[in-house]
């Protein structure tokens, strides 16, 4: 599998998914500055995390403008996964592969923790290797999380099993109270309507690990090896 | 007509005996702008004037230090090659005064200093002090604090992974905000600010020049009032975008030969970084300010030299490498500038739209700043508190739960969930624990950081008190694992002109002094914010300490977490039941009375010595070092962290009252627990460590001597809801 990472000025979790890559990989994806709108053919690409141009004017908004993104735009209308993770997933829905729009926090504040996920499909080629329903605890690091979308949206994520992850309890149940944001049906993560791109908030590439504290993000990256080798 | 009155010249802080000393080494009136140079560079921010005669006598050297005080920051040697880079600055005034940006531009400050020597950050730190929680402006400067320490940190992209937070009505007008970061490096490609070569161009990258922070580092030096909101224009504004950028784009070209010396602009900003620079060459500089890349129109010479603008950078290039470091600025979207090049006149001469504005010698304004040996006085001892001068508790537990449920014991979940403390994908340990422990990337090292001080203690007697704020950062550098290395010191006092204030400060520095030279722990870097007082009332003497350590092997480290049902726990250190200055006296009792306890630090360094032993031979299960609120605070807050409930039992032969053998701060302990108390027993005996078995874990319960019986839910519930309830409030 090769794989790409663009790199945003701003980004900062770009390592982050390098490693992660790399481990599940065993080789090195390719980092992509967002000036350079003419890389190589990869069977991925990611979009990390971070704080592109800042977060000013919207979060993921300048990046979305950048001329990488027209680029990976086309590839990911031509079938290429594409990964968003946090800032990655804001980009995306700024330049509109996935639905909706990230706002602020419904505390307004930052929040950086642990938290449990439901996975809602296991046919993608992102999540092979979870189990369909299986609650996994994945970190979350961020200020503008809070999913909405309009109701029509909504239920259209909802009747097309686009959405990929709910924010969960530890034993796995949805509600209020495990909502860390204000998201819209507790969603944590959403697919494009062919499921080949994915915007999520919180960050498999931060517990793929035991000597960091976990390893339920792991198989994510594994997912897509085996999906994409 | 002379253009500087007495007026003007009292108004930068210079007094009659400093102006005359400006004349001497001028041998002329200076202007306006070479006024406000010797103001913001003799400013106490900037010369340590009060203060220097005391920090020499701290230790600074040792086979690990690299570098120590007199760089950007402190350099010690973590092997493989690599080196850590640290140090922590205050930014307690402007924080009080706009505390948002103030955090912020604090974060980036000490990020700056770290980064220019050729690190990458790592690990961000922070010490926050507040007034007390019903004081009307503590809530709303909790808020920004915090909000501003994430906002630039989380952006930048440095995790935050230890840190404290104390409130005390000593800081209601005078809050607290140190800073630290630690960076890592290649040990032979550390960066200074030390000129050289005649003709070299002097550039200048990062944000433009604009009217902001004008005389910070002079405010910085003096005391509060009520009229100080007035001084917000002076607060910077920070641009953690650009802070990002700024550090990609220094060791993207640290990687090539182009740098012969770099500098951040940090307080006093051009005027502070040119000089240093200059000065410890020996070198002399000529700047074009027409050239200073600027953010407002129509900005004077003064304006430019004294901004403190955020986000800048100066640099002394190699010959014919403009080129390749403006690309590399420009690929980051940066300003770059060649503002000047060194000169052997040993002056600094500044040109302004073809004219000489300013003309100054360097040695002497940088190198021979006033020097004050400050009268002091000792503080008086205090008398003690006696355990068996303390009421015992009808129910130790109930004190317990009132204990953590306190301001000051409460948990801090709610401000480090605020913190990006996972970022960089290397965090081994996270906020909560003794220490934050980040690995060394793509290696299977770790440094463990924490920052620590206890300012009752430092107030009741600052001998012990200097000594213990050094002993606690050793201790939870070690209660990881790690083995104590170097630390940084953030010494926060009031007016060093009232002798009782300077006596604290002289006192803090022995009690340090003694400790360093005992735990072969130097000193590699620090700063010092004086004039912490609002109306004539000083803040508790705090003389905070940040501890770095080192971990050989990331896999072998405690947690504070007990790891399974049936471990022993096991005390290590003697107890006699110090309550004098506890938490628990000031908490359950209300007095806040007596003297700080005893630091023996032979004790300290063959205690910490065993139980690091213990943990690298992989026989600790937990550990956790004992500070305030004890023995049972301790206890109380591994039950938490594992979720798991424990029984502590008070041996039959000691004979110190229950609660104070509970609640005694006494120095240089730990409780761990661990499967095989047998053998741990007769290895301490062997090194002559006191270790005793004082209970088992197991259960959902805690119980107490002398105390009823807790869940480990409602002792969570008890520690975790003060701080949002408070805030929420």
């Amino acid at each position: 599998m090769k794989a790409a990472v663009i790199v945003f000025p701003g980004s900062n979790c770009d390592r982050d998914i390098q490693v992660a890559l790399r481990q599940s990989m065993g080789s090195e994806p390719q980092m992509v500055w967002h000036k350079d709108a003419d890389f190589d053919d990869v069977d991925l690409i990611c979009l990390p995390g971070g704080f592109s141009y800042g977060d000013y004017l919207r979060c993921g908004a300048m990046s979305a403008k950048s001329p990488v993104m027209k680029e990976v735009v086309a590839r990911a209308n031509k079938g290429v996964p594409v990964l968003g993770i946090c800032n990655g997933f804001q980009i995306l829905t700024e330049c509109g592969l996935v639905p909706g729009a990230l706002m602020r926090n419904s505390n307004l504040k930052f929040v950086c923790r642990d938290l449990h996920l439901k996975v809602e499909r296991n046919d993608t080629v992102f999540t092979k290797q979870y189990q369909a329903g299986q609650n996994i605890r994945i970190p979350v690091a961020h200020h503008d999380g809070n999913y909405f979308v309009d109701s029509e949206g909504l239920k259209a994520l909802e009747d097309n099993g686009q959405v990929a992850f709910r924010y969960s309890a530890k034993d796995g149940s949805v509600s209020e109270a495990s909502n860390p944001n204000g998201s819209l049906n507790n969603i944590a993560g959403v697919y494009n309507t062919k499921g080949n791109v994915l915007g999520m908030m919180p960050h498999p590439e931060r517990l793929c690990e035991d000597v960091l504290g976990g390893t339920d993000g792991r198989p994510m990256f594994d997912s897509l090896v085996a999906a994409l080798s | 007509m002379s253009e500087i009155t007495p007026e003007i010249v009292a108004e930068h802080g210079i007094n009659e005996e400093e102006y005359a000393l400006v004349l001497e080494i001028m041998g002329r009136e200076p202007n306006l702008l070479e006024l406000g140079i010797f103001s913001v560079m003799w400013s106490e921010h900037c010369s340590y004037k009060s203060s220097k005669k005391w920090l020499k006598t701290l230790p600074t050297e040792g086979p690990q230090v690299i570098m120590g005080p007199g760089e950007n920051a402190g350099v010690i040697d973590i092997g493989d090659g690599n080196a850590a880079i640290f140090k922590m600055e205050s930014h307690n005034h402007p924080s009080f005064i706009e505390p948002y940006q103030g955090a912020a531009t604090g974060v980036g400050g000490i990020l700056r200093d770290v980064f220019t020597m050729g690190a990458r950050p790592i690990a961000n730190v922070n010490a926050l002090r507040f007034g007390e929680p019903d004081h009307p402006k503590t809530r709303h400067l909790v808020s920004g604090v915090v909000a501003g320490v994430g906002g630039y940190g989380n952006c930048v992209g440095v995790p935050t992974v230890a840190g404290e937070v104390e409130f005390d009505p000593s800081y209601n007008g005078n809050i607290l905000v140190n800073a630290m970061t630690v960076g890592l490096a290649k040990a032979d490609r550390i960066f200074t600010a030390q000129a050289s070569g005649v003709g070299n161009p002097v550039v200048y990258v990062g944000s433009k020049t604009g009217r902001d922070g004008i005389h910070g580092a002079t405010m910085a030096s003096a005391e509060f009032d009520d009229a100080s909101d007035e001084k917000r224009p002076t607060v910077q504004v920070g641009d953690p975008f650009t802070e990002k950028l700024l550090i990609e784009a220094c060791l993207e070209l640290m990687q090539t030969d182009a740098i012969v010396a770099i500098q951040d602009m940090g307080a006093a900003g051009l005027t502070s970084s040119s000089f240093e620079m200059a000065s410890s060459g020996d070198m002399g500089v000529e700047l074009n300010l027409d050239q200073v890349p600027q953010r407002e129109e129509g900005m004077t010479p003064y304006e430019m030299m004294l901004s403190e603008s955020q986000e800048r950078m100066l640099i002394i290039l190699k010959p014919g490498k403009e080129d390749l470091a403006r690309s590399i600025m420009e690929k980051w979207d940066l300003d770059f500038a060649v503002i000047g090049t060194l000169t052997d006149s040993k002056r600094m001469v500044l040109k302004f739209h073809g004219d000489t504005v300013g003309d100054l010698p360097i040695k002497p304004l940088a190198h021979h700043s006033p020097e004050y040996d400050r009268p002091w006085v000792s503080t008086p001892d205090s008398k003690d508190v006696l355990a068996s001068d303390i009421n015992e508790a009808t129910d130790t537990t109930d004190a317990l739960k009132t204990l953590i449920s306190s301001a000051n014991m409460s948990s801090r979940r709610w401000v480090w969930e605020q913190y990006d403390h996972m970022v960089m994908g290397d965090t081994i340990q996270r906020p909560g624990g003794d220490a934050g422990v980040v690995r060394v990337h793509g290696t299977n090292r770790a440094l463990a950081v924490t920052s620590d001080c206890t300012p009752r203690y430092c107030k009741a007697n600052p001998v012990r008190g200097g000594a213990q704020a050094v002993a606690e950062t050793y201790r939870n550098i070690t209660a990881v694992g790690a083995t104590p290395l170097a630390i940084t010191d953030n010494m926060n006092f009031g007016n060093p002109e009232r002798p009782e204030i300077m006596g604290q400060f002289v006192g803090c520095i022995e009690g340090m002094r003694d400790a360093c030279l005992a735990l072969d722990y130097p000193v590699v870097s620090g700063n010092v914010s004086l004039y912490n007082e609002t109306n004539g009332k000083g803040i508790l003497p705090t003389p905070v300490i940040g501890g770095v350590g080192l971990l050989k092997d990331s896999t072998k480290t405690a947690t504070v977490a007990f790891e399974s049902e049936g471990e022993s726990l096991v005390l290590i250190g003697s107890s006699i039941g110090h309550v004098g200055m506890s938490i628990y006296l000031d908490v359950i009792e209300g007095r806040r009375e007596g003297n700080a306890p005893i630091v023996d630090l032979a004790a300290e360094r063959k205690n910490g010595d065993f139980v690091r032993s213990q943990i690298e031979g992989g026989f600790v299960k937990s550990c956790h070092d004992l500070s305030d609120g004890g023995l049972a605070a301790a206890v109380a807050d591994m039950a938490i962290a594992s979720n798991m409930g424990a029984e502590v039992i008070k041996p039959a032969e000691v004979e110190t009252p229950t609660t104070a053998w509970l609640f005694g701060e006494d120095q240089g302990r730990y409780l761990i627990s661990i499967g095989d108390a047998e053998s741990l027993l007769e290895a301490a005996e062997e090194a002559g460590v006191s270790a005793v078995v004082v209970g088992r874990t197991g259960g959902n319960d805690l119980t107490l001597p002398g105390g009823s019986t807790i869940s480990v839910a409602e002792l969570r519930t008890c520690n975790e809801a003060w701080m949002p309830n408070y805030m929420a409030g």
